[in-house]
């Protein structure tokens, strides 16, 4: 009910009273404004109210959706289908032609929970029936002494975990394991290297990389996103496997302690096959040595490819021609001083068993001859300081990037101090040492008409640049010298009818631990490249205290070890890989004579 | 007419609950099935990879020397040699099959047909 503001009663009576009647109106205006902003200030105060309930009712549900998802255990979406990624934890590795190298097999580990065993000395015997390796006393041990988990065997066979199961015990159990498998065993055993399980549960286990390219690319191998996709890598499984054979029965009729071959395409500087004997299969994978005395090549897990850091003796005489051809010094034709023994202050530089090639000697027959003295003489007229640079470019100052784990700590070793001396004997291959590898990378340069391209194990799309080392017509002369070396010079067993070997030998003593070098021990080089009018491939192959009884007297020069080894292989090797022989052309009646 | 109302949707209630229970069970039992056929296609996933190792294993090459070697009586399989390429020339053409003796033979070259005919 609405109050008048001048009610007439009160207005008369103060009228009478002589009071002002305003006053009233202003006093009831005062009450009615004091209602209004009471009843207004209310229904903020719910308004208000019902804001923040509506904010606390939203903010809870949010809160309280967060708490169930946290606390709930994720569930893969039902309605998607797994890939075949979600399968294996490690990504295959396949050669470049997609066969399989190593591959993941599920098996399983076999532990025991011993309190629930019914009859743990039973099981302990029947245990170590199955598995000769296990002592039967020492399991038993283990059982009893109160412990409630205990791992028995890592992996086992399907024939094993049958035997395991008609024991019949229920605290026996499997774990469900992931295991590496290499089913060409030894092939490639030392690029692809090895695996073992990192941190173990019951479940399941990690498979880590020990050594080679799984230790190596372990990052990429066992990356979920690319679990699916294998790493291919560059080798081919037919020519490593020809490549080993040839290998290990050249290493085997010549005596050698080890043998390595490095065969790589120039173009790409993919290894299309890396081989090392003595080898070892990556299944079982051994131990390695622990005598402290033993040398690192005595263990097959050494890769003399890669790690033999060795002297490589008269193959290093082609950079020193190279250089001094590049620089302008000499040509093919410069007759060049090869009078030996040649004098250098206290030292005294001789020839290969004493010979004198001299007084002159063509710069190609220096190579051919593999006259020390003669390349002595070019590589003064180079200087130290261009030498050590050269050879840097050349990549013999580094350990070669190779995708192998072993690859950087195979460093090459230096000299010091690099006066005239070093820059005589670095210049045939002496006091200065590297690996195949390196040879292997700098022969490719010269090859590949002197552009310098890193090696790789990995397959490689389309044509990769590099940096130019020389010239083409310096790398195009350095090849017609290799070439030569095998039809008048030290290779002349290198020859393969068609496929236009070019090469060099390296015959280098073995130094002494304690200094010196080995009279009787060696290590023979032959780095070749084929075919000479169009460089493709690169074969190195080095054997490692080889000798050759065939005759009366043992000879242990390249020429008639590493050179017939690595003939053989490029006569096997060379029509797998498509490489027609260049033959004479057929006689003119040939097309008559097919035709009947 | 407001009581056939009432009943016709109370009806309409039960059968949209028979709906939806029946739609219930049938996405149970579609989600049991494809957890099913997950299962089934891990299996042979598993089962493929290992006829792949398989299959790497029993091709790897010292296998296929010995195998080469062990036949060499009835494949005479031998490694590969630069002599076995060849060249265009050495095919021979095929072998012309002559015809009867008693068909006739052209001996002179049929008449030319003339063109714009």
């Amino acid at each position: 009910m609405r109050t008048p503001l001048r009610p007439l009663a009160r207005i008369l009576q103060a009228r009478e009273d002589g009071l002002n009647p305003d006053q009233i109106e202003k006093e009831n205006l005062r009450l009615r404004h004091e209602a209004m902003r009471e009843k207004s200030r209310s229904r903020a105060e719910f308004r208000l109210l019902l804001l923040s309930l509506g904010f606390v009712v939203a903010f809870g549900a949010i809160g309280a959706r967060m708490g169930l998802m946290a606390a709930t255990e994720p569930v893969e979406p039902r309605a998607s289908a797994p890939g075949a990624e979600i399968i294996a934890q490690r990504a295959d590795i396949t050669d470049r032609n997609g066969r399989i190298l190593a591959t993941n097999m599920t098996t399983h580990a076999l532990y025991a929970h011993p309190k629930v065993m019914v009859d743990p000395k039973g099981v302990a015997v029947k245990l170590a029936e199955i598995f000769p390796d296990l002592d039967a006393k020492a399991l038993e041990r283990r059982f009893t002494d109160g412990r409630s988990f205990v791992w028995i065997k890592k992996v086992l066979s399907p024939e094993q975990m049958q035997l395991v199961h008609e024991i019949g015990d229920p605290g026996l159990l499997f774990g469900p394991r992931e295991m590496r498998l290499y089913p060409n065993g030894t092939l490639a055993a030392h690029v692809l290297g090895g695996t073992s399980f990192g941190a173990e549960g019951v479940h399941s286990a990690e498979v880590i990389g020990t050594a080679g390219v799984e230790k190596a690319l372990d990052a990429r191998l066992r990356d979920p996103a690319q679990a699916g996709r294998a790493l291919t890598l560059s080798l081919d499984l037919s020519l490593q496997a020809t490549i080993e054979e040839v290998l290990f029965a050249g290493m085997q009729m010549l005596n050698a302690k080890g043998a390595a071959a490095i065969l790589m395409d120039v173009r790409t500087g993919e290894i299309l096959a890396l081989a090392s004997l003595p080898n070892f299969d990556p299944n079982d994978r051994p131990n390695p040595l622990v005598d402290k005395n033993a040398e690192p090549g005595d263990s097959p897990l050494f890769n003399r490819a890669v790690q033999g850091v060795y002297e490589l003796g008269s193959t290093f005489k082609i950079f020193a021609v190279a250089q001094a051809m590049e620089l302008g010094l000499v040509t093919p034709a410069t007759m060049v001083d090869a009078n030996a023994p040649m004098v250098w202050g206290k030292h005294k530089i001789k020839e290969f068993e004493g010979k004198n090639y001299g007084p002159l000697l063509s710069v190609t027959d220096v190579i051919a001859k593999s006259s020390n003295v003669g390349t002595a003489h070019i590589a003064l007229m180079i200087g130290p300081l261009r030498q050590q640079a050269f050879l840097k470019s050349l990549g013999f100052f580094e350990p070669t990037p190779l995708e192998l784990v072993e690859a950087p700590g195979a460093r090459p070793l230096i000299p010091k101090k690099w006066p005239e001396i070093v820059t005589i004997t670095t210049s045939y291959g002496h006091g200065m040492s590297a690996s195949p590898m390196h040879l292997a990378a700098a022969y490719a340069a010269i090859a590949n008409g002197g552009v310098m391209i890193k090696p790789t194990l990995l397959k490689r799309e389309g044509p990769t640049t590099g940096v130019r080392v020389m010239s083409e017509k310096t790398a195009h002369d350095a090849v017609t010298m290799l070439r030569r070396v095998v039809t008048e010079g030290t290779a002349s067993l290198g020859e393969v009818p068609g496929y236009e070997v070019a090469g060099k030998t390296g015959t280098a003593d073995k130094p002494k631990k304690t200094g010196g070098y080995y009279k009787d021990k060696v290590v023979n080089t032959f780095a070749s490249v084929f075919p000479a009018s169009n460089p493709q491939y690169v074969l190195i192959v080095t054997l490692d205290e080889p000798m050759d009884t065939t005759l009366s007297q043992a000879r242990r020069t390249a020429g008639w070890t590493a050179v017939p080894v690595a003939s053989e292989i490029i006569r096997r090797v060379a029509p797998l890989m498509g490489l027609r022989p260049k033959l004479e052309p057929p006689a003119p009646d040939a097309v008559t004579a097919a035709s009947n | 007419m407001r009581p056939v109302l009432y009943v016709l949707s109370f009806l309409a209630l039960i059968a949209l609950g028979f709906w939806a229970y029946r739609e219930n069970y049938a996405t149970q039992a579609a989600l049991k099935e494809m957890a099913g056929l997950q299962r089934q296609i891990v299996g042979l996933r598993e089962a493929l990879s290992v006829q792949r190792a398989e299959w790497a294993y029993l091709n790897r090459p010292d296998r296929l020397r010995e195998l080469a070697t062990v036949n060499f009586d009835r494949l005479g399989l031998l490694p590969m040699e630069p002599g076995q390429f060849g060249t265009a020339a050495q095919v021979a053409y095929p072998r012309q099959t002559l015809p009867e003796i008693d068909m006739p033979v052209d001996i002179q070259a049929p008449e030319p047909i003339e063109e714009g005919l």
